[in-house]
């Protein structure tokens, strides 16, 4: 397929993400440049300066709310992807609500728990939907270690088991190839395989 | 029995076993798990009461923080 033709096809669906942080929001910029028809993001944060060590924004868009930034920074990439912003916390109820209508679900979030929440909830209300999660993605080097595997409806990337901790952050190139990986497996899901 | 775990094969010397005991059995310590058995989705509460027979696919996901 050519961009054009990979961009007509795309054009037609919508994607969630759900956060925008260091996943969501380098998830939600490379499918925006790939051209996704409509993205739906949800963030209760604001961006701060320790962000900046790994999620898409800039040092002036500091104390914005983290979806509003997002769009604006999407929009200077790519002006005709429609974005929808939610600056909510998300819970199992509003999940479906915002979510029920994509074609694909990416777990963004940074708390396990979170995680855990979100594809239960899919799992019980949403069951056939699409779901990618990121998991394991902390400290640096060990690229062999991060992979994809695949459950059914549930796309899981990263390693696993590098777990955020005082001495082991979450860092631009980890958390940016799996924010990547996810993107990837969007594409595989709307596209099919290559 | 055999079973699937993860997509591998595994065998076990019982006929069944709970989750909880799979999860002991395997070593899976970790805190915060999402558990399939054929495709349903198994809560926290129901690892003692469900039992995993001859032929079952279990799926064992172990999430993280970061993001």
């Amino acid at each position: 397929m050519t961009f054009e033709e990979i961009k007509s096809k795309l054009k037609i669906y919508t994607v969630g993400i759900a956060g925008a942080g260091g996943l969501g929001s380098n998830c939600t910029v490379a499918l925006a440049r790939v051209g996704i028809g409509k993205l739906i993001i949800s963030d209760f944060d604001i961006v701060s300066e320790s962000n900046l060590n790994r999620q898409y924004f800039f040092r002036d868009q500091i104390g914005q709310k983290k979806v509003i930034a997002l769009k604006e920074n999407i929009k200077r990439i790519n002006p005709e992807v429609e974005i929808i912003t939610n600056d909510i916390k998300l819970n199992e109820k509003n999940i479906i609500e915002i979510y029920k209508n994509c074609d694909v679900i990416v777990e963004a979030f940074d708390l396990a728990e979170m995680k855990k929440m979100l594809i239960e909830t899919c799992l019980s209300e949403l069951p056939e939907k699409p779901v990618i999660i990121g998991s394991g993605m902390a400290g640096w080097g060990n690229s062999n270690d991060i992979k994809f595997r695949k459950n059914e409806n549930l796309y899981i990337c990263g390693d696993e088991k590098s777990e955020i901790a005082v001495d082991n952050p979450p860092l631009a190139p980890r958390v940016g190839i799996v924010a990547n990986m996810q993107a990837n497996t969007v594409l595989e899901i709307l596209l099919g395989t290559k | 029995m055999k079973i699937t775990l993860n997509n591998r094969p595994e065998s076990f010397d019982k006929d069944k076993i709970s989750i909880s005991e799979l999860l002991k059995i395997k070593n899976y310590t970790f805190k915060m798990l999402v558990i399939r058995v054929n495709s349903k989705l198994v809560k926290k509460d129901a690892y003692d009461i469900v039992e995993i027979k001859e032929g079952d696919d279990v799926a064992v996901l172990h999430l993280v923080s970061g993001g």
